[in-house]
């Protein structure tokens, strides 16, 4: 035991030393949160929005003025008919409303019977969907609002994120990614150096296990994991507001048994690259593109194509990113993601299984 | 010969990397106690046999055994039994030279203060710069503290793959004291080296150039058994010189040493004819004088031989 510990002692002076790597390690979650939480985001915050306005009359003022007194609308003025094309091409305005000529009597009509013939038109640059979409919807909110809310069919309530900010889907997204570039990428570089630097040569001629120096390896980059998870969750809630209405033990249960997958994960592929570079090579197109593409962390599961999904099933962040959306953003109890935690327990016994099977203690 | 006075005992060892032979049924003993040294050039096949001892690689054939214990059936005893010092600096260079001793210490369950004597020769050498990281110490510090890392489990035997190369003159020499020392401290050493002229500090030696061990014997008895006169030759115009003695059917082998061009007596070689045709050839200042073979002399016979 004292050995190991010594052992330990050795992989964090190596940590420690190697101050840039350190750095990045610790500051990676604190930037990324930052900038998922802050400057990256979803929402469409400005559109810019011009209208065509054929006869002036006090409706038309009033929406124009709902319209310009709006937070996440910027009204750039009123344009002629025939400059609405320029202003689109152009990028001055992602929208433009057209007001119907007898805009006044038609809303009236409307107000009376609850239907009627359209009074204004959106013109939408849809060259970006995702603005086009919201920015429809906003107007569609502050321009038609009351006439739905009058006598509406539906009535739509934003639960557990009622402002939509996407910070609250990003943050267990970028755990799911942290995690496994810190345990999996840092831990297997940090074995495949001993090889390449020959050290393991002489590691390997010693009365010791080579498990027992690869164990000694994880654990200091499972300790700095552990300090990331720290500042991760202290972050989410007190500087993005995330609720974390889910049982904090929950949380840091399931974190563990990711943060053990990611350094099976690790692992394996130390066993598989003689490179430092390979090792790399492998973390960035085994490990990174599809943790961003198909774990759901930015696209979701649902919408992807059938070949896809079997696909994202064995991407160990789908299951993660999924229960850390229940349990920080839903306040689920543990019952309820006790699938994705059966299925993340089993991950990491198969990963591990494989990786010692595979692991050496020759040179071929 | 009685296995218990055998430090190591390699019978027909081959390994082959896909179609390269690196080793060809290569076999050796060494016995307890002595120092012995593996000659010759790089691609001679030394380090894949170091490699095949300290139980790192398997062999394709052959087998042998360290410290009398078999390399593939009890590799975990031989493990923890040897010191090995591999030809590329293999320690940590972010550790400084305190942690990295303590460190291979541990790695063998033992302390730097319980075997301090036996490395103490060498590491008192750089123990003033012991807070010193390994990766800022010079080629002939590192080699002493490498040295000093591999012996701080008191091994049995003791592999050293190249140890001198990359090493000024005097740090070469010295390393050559320490290992005589090491010796007297009933070590048994193999070390390999590419420079013949460190052969004679050996108490036995193999010569070896891919994957074949050439000769097996003491260096002084390697020397003597050499049959043939060996001359040096030199003269103002070395390279055309060379070029006309390899015309010359009464020489049979001629090649650059330093100084003088050595060369290798024939059948009907004189050597005041040889400077009469050379002075007649247009040669300056021809001097020949009969020299004493050196390791190198036998290495190149040998070769030729083959």
């Amino acid at each position: 035991m004292i050995g190991f510990l010594k052992f330990v002692k050795k992989e964090t002076l190596h940590i420690l030393r190697d101050s840039r790597t350190m750095l990045i390690a610790l500051l990676m979650p604190v930037v990324q949160i930052l900038l998922f939480g802050f400057a990256i985001s979803t929402e469409v915050n400005n559109v810019n929005v011009a209208v065509v306005v054929p006869k002036w009359d006090e409706q038309i003022r009033q929406s124009i003025n709902k319209l310009s007194s709006n937070p996440y609308i910027t009204y750039k003025g009123a344009i002629a008919e025939h400059e609405i094309d320029r202003n689109l091409r152009s990028g001055r305005v992602d929208a433009i409303v057209v007001f119907a000529h007898d805009f006044d009597r038609l809303m009236t009509q409307w107000k009376q019977n609850g239907n009627g013939n359209a009074a204004m038109q959106f013109i939408m640059d849809a060259s970006n969907t995702n603005t086009a979409q919201a920015g429809a919807g906003y107007l569609n909110n502050i321009l038609a609002g009351e006439l739905m809310q009058s006598n509406s069919l539906v009535e739509t309530h934003m639960l557990f994120n009622p402002q939509m900010k996407s910070a609250f889907n990003f943050v267990p997204g970028i755990m799911g990614m942290i995690f496994i570039l810190i345990c999996a990428m840092l831990t297997s570089v940090a074995i495949v150096r001993e090889k390449e630097t020959g050290t393991m040569d002489v590691l390997l001629v010693s009365p010791v296990r080579p498990l027992t120096i690869i164990l000694a390896k994880m654990t200091p980059y499972f300790i700095l994991s552990c300090i990331n998870l720290t500042t991760i969750l202290l972050l989410a809630r007190f500087v993005l507001g995330i609720p974390m209405s889910g049982n904090l033990s929950s949380i840091i249960v399931v974190s563990l048994v990711y943060l053990l997958l990611s350094l099976s994960l690790g692992l394996l592929i130390s066993t598989i690259a003689k490179q430092q570079i390979v090792a790399l090579l492998i973390s960035a197109a085994v490990m990174i593109m599809p943790i961003v593409m198909l774990s759901g962390m930015m696209f979701p599961v649902e919408n992807m194509p059938a070949v896809l999904k079997p696909v994202s099933a064995i991407v160990p962040a789908r299951w993660y990113i999924d229960a850390m959306r229940k349990l920080l953003i839903q306040g689920a109890s543990f019952g309820l993601i006790l699938k994705d935690f059966l299925i993340l327990v089993g991950m990491t016994l198969a990963l591990l299984a494989i990786a010692l099977k595979n692991f050496k203690d020759k040179l071929e | 010969m009685d296995t218990s006075t055998l430090a190591i005992e390699v019978n027909g060892i081959s390994k082959s990397y896909g179609t390269v032979k690196a080793l060809d049924k290569v076999s050796l003993d060494v016995r307890r106690g002595e120092i012995f040294g593996l000659i010759g050039p790089d691609g001679a096949g030394k380090t894949t046999l170091y490699k095949i001892l300290v139980t790192l690689l398997n062999a394709d054939e052959g087998s042998a055994r360290v410290d009398g214990l078999d390399i593939v059936k009890d590799y975990r005893n031989i493990r923890s039994r040897v010191g090995y010092m591999p030809g590329k600096f293999s320690l940590y260079p972010d550790l400084t030279i305190e942690e990295n001793m303590e460190f291979f210490a541990t790695l063998f369950g033992v302390t730097v203060e319980q075997n301090y004597d036996l490395v103490a020769p060498i590491y008192k050498q750089i123990e003033p710069f012991k807070k010193r990281r390994a990766g800022r110490l010079s080629g002939g510090m590192k080699q002493k503290l490498a040295l000093s890392c591999a012996l701080i489990h008191k091994p049995s035997v003791l592999f050293l793959d190249e140890p001198t190369t990359g090493v000024d003159a005097v740090s070469r020499s010295e390393f050559w004291d320490m290992l005589h020392n090491l010796r007297e401290q009933e070590l048994s050493i193999l070390v390999s080296t590419p420079y013949m002229d460190e052969a004679s500090r050996c108490d036995r030696i193999a010569l070896c150039n891919t994957g074949h061990i050439l000769d097996i014997d003491s260096p002084k008895h390697m020397v003597e058994k050499f049959d043939g006169k060996l001359y040096g030759i030199k003269a103002r115009d070395m390279y055309g010189l060379l070029k006309n003695l390899r015309e010359d059917n009464s020489i049979t082998n001629c090649y650059t040493a330093g100084e003088f061009h050595h060369l290798l007596a024939g059948a009907g070689f004189d050597a005041d004819k040889l400077k009469q045709n050379l002075v007649a050839q247009g040669h300056s200042d021809v001097e020949i004088k009969p020299i004493v073979p050196d390791i190198e002399d036998v290495f190149i016979k040998l070769l030729s031989n083959e």
